[in-house]
C-alpha cells in the first residue's frame, strides 16, 4: 500500500466518524423509566404444636409471598402448605423464599421432649420353644398314697426326657415336690422331697448331669387342686418339672 | 389299764399325779395337775371399782374377765361358782366376813378380793388371797400393781396377780398367765409368724416374709423365733428377733431346710435338711447356725425336739418304715429307738419335765380308714400313752405351756384349721383364734 492511498483511506475514516457524532449528537432522547423494583419476598413459617413427645408428631404450616424459589430445608415446596413432621430430637425447621426481590428466611422450632419411660416392657417371653420342648417330654408324674416310688409310667416318661434334657446343657430343670392335704404339714414337706428325689435319681441314672437338676418340696403349700376327694388328691400327689429361667 | 394308770402315775409324778374318772372311757384318763395335792376350792369375786373414774370400770371389767379367766385356765383350782356367793363381797380386807365364804353355800377354801381405780392417768390395783378356813392367819397374799391406765396394762395386771395365786397354791410352779404362744396365720393373705397372749389376746403379726413361712419356734429366752421360710427355690431356717423386729441372718444351707427347734439352753438349734442327700435328715447347729452336723441318714426325717430337761435326747419323726413314726435318739444321732409302733405319728413335743412327748396321731390312718388325727400323750420310758383329744377335727403339732399343765394345738374342728389350748389331761378345751387359719402354735418355755 502506498502512502497516498493510505491517506485517502484515513480521511475517509475520519469523516465517517465526524458523521456519525454529529448524527447521534441529533437525535439524543430522555432515558426509558427504569421498571419497579421486586417486592421482597416474605415467608412465615410455624409448627403446631411446638412441643412433643418423641414418636409424635407436629404440623409445619408455611405462606410465602414474593418468592418464586421455596425450600423448606433444603427441599423445593410449594409457595405455602403444610405438612407433617415426626422429629426425634429438637429440631428448627427452615423456609428459605427466594424471588426477584431478595431472599426471606423463616424458622419454627419443634422441641421434643423425652417419652416418659416406657412402661416396663415384660422380661423377653421366656425361651417358649425350650418351655414347650421340656413340656413335649416332662410335665409332671404322679404317685401312690404316702408313697415316693416310681410308678413304671412315671419311669418311663423319666427315661424318655432324660435325652431331651441331657440334649439342652444350659437348661435347668427344677423337680418340685409336692404332697396331697391329708397329713400334717411338715412331714408333708419331707415327703415331697422324698418323691422331688425320686426323679431326680432315676434322670441322673439315666444320663442326665445332676449339675441341670434342682429339687423343692412344696409339701401340701402348693395344691393344683383343693377338693377333699381322692381325684384332687391323685392330682397333687405330684412332681412338677419346671424350667429355671 | 390298772397298770397303765400305775405307770401314767409314776410318770407324771413331777407334773401332778394321775387319777383314773370312774366309768371313764378306756383310754380316757384324769391327769392331776396339782403335784397330787387336793385342788384348793377358790372363790374370786370381782374386784370393787375404787372410784368413780370414767376409766375405772373399763378397766375393771378388763381386769376381772382376765383374773377369772387366769385362775380357771390354770387347771389347779376348782373354782366356787358365782352363784354361790353373798350378795356383799369384799373389796378390802376389813370389809371380809371369813365366815360367810369358808361355809356352804360357798364353802372357800381360798378367797382372792380386792379393788382396782384409777387415780390421774394411773391404774392401781389392790389384791389379796385369804385362807378363809384359817381364822388365825388367813392373809396369804397381798399385792398393790399401778400402771398407766391401759386396758392392756389391766389385763396384764391381772395376769401378774393371777401368776402369784398360781405359784402360792400350785406347788410353787410358776403361773403361765404372761407366757406368749407364736403360730401361723394366714389372715394377712400369706402364711407369717404372728404371736398372741397365751389365752388369745393381742394378737399381732410378726413376719412380713411374703413367701411361706411355716414352724415358728420361739427361743428359750423369747428374744428370737426361728421358723422355715420359703425363699426363692428353697426351704430355709430363718431368723426373726423379738428385739430388733425384723429378721436377721441365719446361715443359708443347700437343699431343703425346715422344722427348727431350740435346745432348753439356747445353745442349739436341731432341724431338718436335705443338704447332701436329697432326702431329709436330722441336723443340730450352733444357735448361730455355725458348725451343722448330721444325726440321721434321711428318709423323711422332720420335726426334731430336744428333750428339754436334759437336752440329751431329741425326738423326731421319720418315714424310714413306712408311715411317719415317733423316734427317739441321743443328741449325738446314738441309740435310736422307735416310739410308736403304728398308724400316722407326727409333732413330737416334750414336756418340760422330760417325761412325757406330746404328739398327734392317727392310729388307723390310711385310704379309707376311719380314724382321726388327735393329741395323745405318751410315756417314754413306758410307751404308755393316753388320748387326749376325741372325734373333732384333725388335731396336730401340740405344745406344752412353761408350767407343763397346759397344751396348745391345732384343730379343725371348728370348720377350719385354728388354735386351741387344753389342760394336759384334756380338759378345758377352747378356741383361741378364729380369723382366717391359724396353725402350728409354739408355747414359749417361759
Amino acid at each position: 500500500m502506498n502512502n497516498r492511498k493510505q491517506q485517502w483511506i484515513l480521511a475517509v475514516v475520519l469523516a465517517s466518524l465526524l458523521a456519525l457524532v454529529i448524527g447521534c449528537g441529533k437525535k439524543k432522547q430522555p432515558p426509558p423509566p427504569p421498571p419497579p423494583p421486586p417486592k421482597p419476598p416474605t415467608a412465615t413459617l410455624s409448627a403446631n404444636p411446638t412441643s412433643i413427645q418423641r414418636g409424635q408428631s407436629a404440623t409445619l404450616t408455611w405462606s410465602t409471598d414474593n418468592a418464586s424459589d421455596i425450600t423448606l430445608d433444603g427441599n423445593k415446596v410449594d409457595a405455602s402448605g403444610s405438612q407433617s413432621v415426626s422429629p426425634t430430637n429438637t429440631t428448627t425447621y427452615h423456609l428459605n423464599a427466594k424471588g426477584a426481590g431478595g431472599s426471606q428466611d423463616a424458622t419454627a422450632t419443634v422441641n421434643v421432649a423425652e417419652p416418659p419411660p416406657p412402661t416396663p416392657t415384660p422380661a423377653p417371653p421366656p425361651s417358649l420353644t425350650d418351655d414347650q420342648l421340656l413340656a413335649q417330654a416332662l410335665t409332671e408324674i404322679f404317685f401312690d398314697f404316702d408313697k415316693s416310688d416310681l410308678r413304671p409310667e412315671a419311669q418311663q416318661a423319666l427315661s424318655k426326657a432324660a435325652p431331651v434334657i441331657t440334649a439342652h446343657p444350659t437348661w435347668q430343670v427344677r423337680i418340685e415336690g409336692n404332697a396331697d392335704e391329708r397329713g400334717s404339714s411338715m412331714y408333708n414337706l419331707a415327703l415331697g422331697d422324698r418323691r422331688a428325689n425320686a426323679a431326680q435319681q432315676a434322670l441322673v441314672q439315666a444320663g442326665v448331669p445332676a449339675s441341670q437338676l434342682k429339687t423343692v418340696s412344696y409339701g401340701k403349700e402348693k395344691p393344683v387342686c383343693t377338693e377333699s376327694n381322692e381325684d384332687c388328691w391323685q392330682k397333687n400327689r405330684r412332681d412338677a418339672f419346671v424350667l429355671v429361667h | 389299764m390298772d397298770k397303765m394308770k400305775r405307770m401314767l402315775f409314776a410318770v407324771v409324778v413331777g407334773l401332778g399325779a394321775l387319777a383314773s374318772t370312774a366309768g371313764a372311757q378306756q383310754d380316757r384318763i384324769r391327769i392331776e395337775l396339782n403335784m397330787g395335792q387336793q385342788r384348793p376350792r377358790l372363790a374370786a369375786p370381782d374386784f370393787h371399782a375404787a372410784n368413780a373414774d370414767p376409766q375405772t370400770a373399763p378397766l375393771n371389767t378388763a381386769f376381772n374377765e382376765t383374773l377369772w379367766s387366769d385362775l380357771d385356765n390354770a387347771g389347779i383350782f376348782d373354782m366356787v361358782a358365782r352363784s354361790f356367793y353373798p350378795l356383799k363381797t369384799p373389796g378390802t380386807p376389813n370389809e371380809l366376813q371369813a365366815s360367810v365364804w369358808s361355809n356352804p353355800p360357798p364353802n372357800a377354801g381360798v378367797l382372792t378380793f380386792g379393788n382396782l381405780g384409777v387415780n390421774g392417768g394411773k391404774v392401781d390395783v389392790q389384791g389379796w388371797l385369804f385362807d378363809v378356813k384359817n381364822a388365825g392367819s388367813p392373809a396369804i397374799l397381798g399385792k398393790e400393781y399401778r400402771e398407766d391406765a391401759t386396758v392392756d396394762n389391766a389385763r396384764l395386771i391381772a395376769h401378774r396377780f393371777a401368776n402369784e395365786i398360781i405359784a402360792r397354791l400350785g406347788a410353787g410352779i410358776p403361773g403361765i398367765a404372761e407366757s406368749k404362744i407364736y403360730f401361723i396365720s394366714t389372715r394377712s393373705g400369706a402364711k407369717e409368724v404372728w404371736m398372741m397372749d397365751y389365752d388369745g389376746a393381742n394378737q399381732k403379726q410378726l413376719t412380713h416374709h411374703g413367701g411361706i413361712a411355716l414352724s415358728p419356734q420361739v427361743s428359750p429366752d423369747n428374744s428370737r423365733v426361728a421358723f422355715s421360710g420359703l425363699s426363692k427355690d428353697s426351704w430355709q431356717i430363718m431368723m426373726y428377733s423379738m428385739d430388733l423386729g425384723r429378721l436377721v441372718s441365719f446361715p443359708r444351707f443347700g437343699g431343703d431346710n425346715y422344722s427348727p427347734a431350740w435346745s432348753s439352753d439356747g445353745t442349739k438349734i436341731a432341724f431338718a435338711s436335705t443338704m447332701g442327700q436329697g432326702t431329709s435328715g436330722i441336723f443340730v447347729a450352733d444357735a448361730s447356725g455355725a458348725g451343722a452336723k448330721r444325726l440321721t441318714s434321711g428318709h423323711s426325717d422332720v420335726s426334731p425336739v430336744f428333750n428339754p430337761k436334759t437336752n440329751g435326747q431329741i425326738a423326731w419323726v421319720s418315714g424310714r418304715s413306712g408311715l411317719p413314726q415317733i423316734y427317739i435318739m441321743d443328741s449325738d444321732g446314738s441309740n435310736v429307738q422307735r416310739v410308736t409302733d403304728q398308724g400316722y405319728a407326727v409333732s413330737p413335743c416334750w414336756s418340760p419335765n422330760g417325761l412325757l412327748l406330746a404328739f398327734s396321731w392317727n392310729r388307723k390312718y390310711g385310704p379309707g380308714l376311719p380314724g382321726g388325727q388327735d393329741i395323745y400323750l405318751m410315756d417314754i420310758v413306758s410307751k404308755q400313752f393316753v388320748q387326749l383329744t376325741h372325734d373333732a377335727g384333725t388335731n396336730d403339732f401340740p405344745s406344752w405351756s412353761p408350767d407343763g399343765r397346759h397344751l396348745v394345738f391345732e384343730s379343725t374342728r371348728s370348720g377350719s384349721a385354728q388354735v386351741w389350748s387344753m389342760l394336759a389331761d384334756g380338759t378345758h378345751q377352747q378356741q383361741l383364734t378364729r380369723s382366717a387359719k391359724n396353725t402350728q402354735p409354739n408355747w414359749s418355755s417361759k
